[in-house]
């Protein structure tokens, strides 16, 4: 295979990545036990085909929105709530790995504090509110260093809860390209950074 | 000859070859070539790099966005089958509960062994390394010298393709001109830590890696590698051109389905399948090399799919299982272990001294986009720059003796699940709008250093068989013992700080919580860089070590030894290229003597 034919077949299967492949490539969903030690890995996955998801209905709506607050949409890229990132997250704490069943407590945990601290303050559930009243109690939580003892707790789950969903975000294709990621493309030669780049740095 | 199966094997083989990885494909390899009958025991299942690889697919495919988990530690999309900290079925257990006293064992169960994730650095090692008991008095000398394999060295670059460049550094060896291919462009990152680590006098140089930045030269290397072998020229040099060059994207660990880095399925078996000299079973577990007369006359191994017993013969053996299931097989094939008469099996485990630290750099931040994948891995690392201040009166100077080199990582890397996460320290808790333009600023501005150094073997670092424990087919399996020394923990604890004072230099912050300058605490557990040699190691008195310089056990003249078992310390280098080249030159030997009939 000479380099051309090389980058033409690899071109095509790029092109053809969002296409998921037929179910009979993938695992059953089992209950209990990861995709193992030799998993299909050119197929795509998506949440719930592994294992079971857990969020109810209500964990899923507060979810959404903490989704939607942390990541709103911007002139780059849509929210991580149209983006269904809570879908990851719930796929992250079902899977029966041990640092995932970890975060899974602290995840269900925290999505009920959500809700019944939303109910005390605005006497509706954390899907309900609005911006401005979302973020009166995020601003209680959204800094571990800074959170008050009795909520300490609320502020672990919100840091773990805004990794997962910067993780859940960055890796789909709006969000990768919104940090303007734009390699995982092949090209014939590598050249290094542009002049423009190593001027900024002052490595020109 | 090809690939085999249990019913097709030949009733006799000329050399059994265990393992398939680095030591195993070029053992295989060179006794193939020059017509040698091998048979070839891979413990694993069969591999096609060129069908299995997940090139260019995104973290977005993958379950928990390719994040590691128990089954898949290094990430879903790692190359390796059937393996990581844990081989299910498998197990192997501590000595003691300590956690200082742990060995972490990285196995896989697959065609190509750890070849397939690897990292690919491949760094020669240089004259002071071989002979490191003559220089400051600890450890052992080897019996050979950087001369002896030097030329070994220029063979296995030009086959495998190794992308670098020559600096004339101390103890860091040039390769002959012809031999290295050429060195990718520094990434900008890279270039800002060689600009501020050059006044803190640590150098910053192309790192070496095996992955072809060009296509191997088929009309001009195969003639090099097999001087009047035109068989075996024509063979490699077919081999060569079914290698597509890098095409800049997909990182290294998941292996690569156009043959641009360095697999042992890509490129040592390739071309010994294709000479007919070369059988390969897969699913064979070895546990046993058995013996008549004093000498090995095959092996014993398990056929992983049906659970029979099997014994296969040959006029030599060679494992390659890696350093310490070469040992186990040992072990196991002979109460007090065969090739034991020295005592020193199982004995001298050594791994890399591991210690890491990010930071996180302003001057890299909000950068225009650009592409900064390159060859999938580092293209700079800083080679051990204080050589001047070790030897004898190491304790004068730097307060421990040997040296470790720099692993560099930097970058505008693919996002993965860990994108934007832990970023309180740098963002004071952000969230919303705000924290959409955090992440945006920060990606691309975080610098990260690995110290690899180099350990001295000890008394208490070894590995026996356990009392009772068993694997699923019955096999007593390894018990590790551990211990680092203040040699390592000082040594780690300077590599923190060295990270440390560059990451300040450049005007960056050390990550939260670094650095950790209680040298027990900085350095990674033992076995945990997967650089797992020693075990049997070469020395030139057969009362204090296994085997020869040939790799060549002293109590069994049939049975040789060349994964990183042999190896008589552990250099800062890598050892992937070292085990080639010893595999190969021990192949050359064993032909040698093959021909002479003293074999």
């Amino acid at each position: 295979m000479d380099r051309r034919q090389t980058l033409q077949w690899m071109l095509a299967a790029s092109a053809a990545m969002g296409v998921e492949v037929s179910a009979g490539a993938t695992p059953a969903v089992r209950k209990g036990k990861g995709y193992g030690t030799d998993p299909q890995l050119t197929t795509t996955y998506r949440s719930g085909k592994l294992w079971p998801l857990t969020f109810t209905a209500d964990q899923a709506r507060a979810a959404q929105a903490l989704c939607g607050l942390i990541i709103p949409a911007d002139e780059y890229s849509p929210s991580a709530a149209q983006l269904k990132v809570h879908l990851f997250i719930d796929e992250w704490i079902s899977a029966p790995y041990p640092d995932q069943l970890k975060d899974k407590d602290v995840i269900v945990a925290g999505l009920g504090w959500l809700d019944a601290e939303s109910r005390l303050r605005f006497g509706k559930r954390f899907a309900e509110l609005d911006v401005t009243a979302q973020s009166q109690i995020a601003d209680d939580i959204c800094w571990v260093q800074k959170a008050k003892p009795e909520r300490a707790a609320a502020a672990r789950f919100f840091k773990r809860f805004r990794d997962l969903t910067a993780g859940g975000f960055y890796t789909t294709p709006e969000g990768s390209k919104d940090l303007g990621f734009v390699g995982n493309v092949p090209s014939v030669t590598f050249d290094g950074p542009p002049l423009k780049v190593l001027q900024i740095v002052g490595v020109a | 000859m090809g690939f085999v199966t249990t019913r097709s094997l030949a009733r006799d083989y000329d050399v059994i070859v265990v393992g398939s990885g680095a030591g195993g494909g070029q053992t295989a390899y060179t006794l193939a070539l020059e017509g040698v009958k091998v048979l070839m025991l891979e413990a694993g299942r069969n591999y096609d790099f060129r069908t299995e690889t997940p090139m260019f697919q995104t973290n977005a495919d993958a379950p928990l966005r390719g994040a590691g988990t128990p089954d898949k530690p290094f990430g879903f999309y790692d190359a390796t089958v059937d393996g990581g900290w844990q081989v299910p079925g498998e197990p192997y257990t501590q000595a003691s509960t300590d956690p200082q006293q742990r060995f972490d064992w990285w196995r896989s169960r697959m065609l190509g062994g750890r070849t397939n994730h690897w990292g690919r650095i491949s760094l020669r090692n240089g004259p002071y390394d071989f002979k490191p008991h003559s220089r400051d008095g600890l450890g052992f000398d080897w019996p050979i010298g950087y001369d002896d394999l030097a030329p070994y060295y220029d063979k296995v670059e030009m086959l495998v393709g190794i992308y670098g460049s020559n600096e004339g550094l101390e103890n860091t060896p040039d390769s002959p001109e012809g031999c290295l291919l050429p060195a990718p462009a520094m990434r900008v990152g890279e270039r800002l830590i060689k600009k501020h680590a050059a006044t803190l006098g640590v150098p910053v140089v192309p790192i070496h890696r095996a992955v072809l930045t060009k296509k191997l030269d088929d009309a001009r290397i195969p003639a090099l590698l097999h001087p009047g072998n035109p068989r075996a020229q024509g063979l490699v040099a077919q081999a060569m051109r079914d290698r597509a060059a890098c095409f800049w994207a997909t990182p290294c660990g998941r292996g690569c389905s156009i043959g641009a880095t360095y697999q042992s399925p890509a490129v040592h078996l390739p071309p010994a399948v294709a000479s007919g000299n070369l059988d390969v079973l897969c699913d064979a577990m070895v546990y046993e090399v058995t013996t008549a007369s004093g000498k090995a006359s095959g092996v014993r191994f398990v056929d992983r799919k049906t659970g029979k017993h099997i014994k296969a013969k040959a006029r030599a053996v060679v494992l390659a299982a890696s350093a310490c299931e070469s040992v186990r097989i040992l072990l196991n094939s002979k109460p007090g272990g065969l090739a034991n008469a020295s005592g020193k099996l199982g004995r001298y485990i050594m791994d890399t001294v591991g210690s890491d630290l990010s930071g996180q750099v302003p001057g890299l931040e909000a950068l225009p986009p650009h592409n900064e994948d390159g060859a999938g891995g580092g293209h700079a690392y800083s080679p051990w720059w204080l050589y001047q201040q070790q030897g004898r009166d190491w304790h004068k100077k730097l307060g421990f003796p040997r040296g470790y080199h720099i692993e560099i990582s930097t970058g505008r890397r693919m996002p993965t699940s860990g994108t934007g996460a832990g970023l309180e320290w740098l963002t004071q808790g952000s969230y919303g709008a705000r924290f959409k333009q955090d992440v945006r600023r920060l990606y691309g501005s975080f610098v990260h250093f690995a110290g690899r150094g180099e350990m001295i073997p000890n008394e208490q670092s070894w590995c026996e068989i356990d009392p009772t424990v068993k694997d699923r087919f019955g096999i007593p399996v390894l018990r590790f013992h551990w211990q680092w020394a203040e040699h390592e923990t000082r040594q780690a604890a300077h590599m923190q700080k060295t990270f440390a004072d560059i990451i300040t230099a450049m005007g960056g912050r050390v990550q939260d919580g670094g650095p950790e300058l209680d040298g027990a605490k900085a350095i990674a557990p033992g076995g945990s860089i997967i650089h797992e040699v020693g075990g049997a190691i070469m020395g030139a008195d057969a009362r204090n070590s296994v085997t020869n310089g040939w790799g060549q056990t002293w109590d069994v003249p049939n049975l040789f030894l060349s994964d990183g078992a042999p190896f008589a310390s552990n250099a800062d280098k890598n050892p992937t290229l070292t085990i080639m080249a010893l595999a190969w030159r021990q192949a050359d030997h064993i032909v040698e003597r093959m021909r002479k009939k003293e074999l």
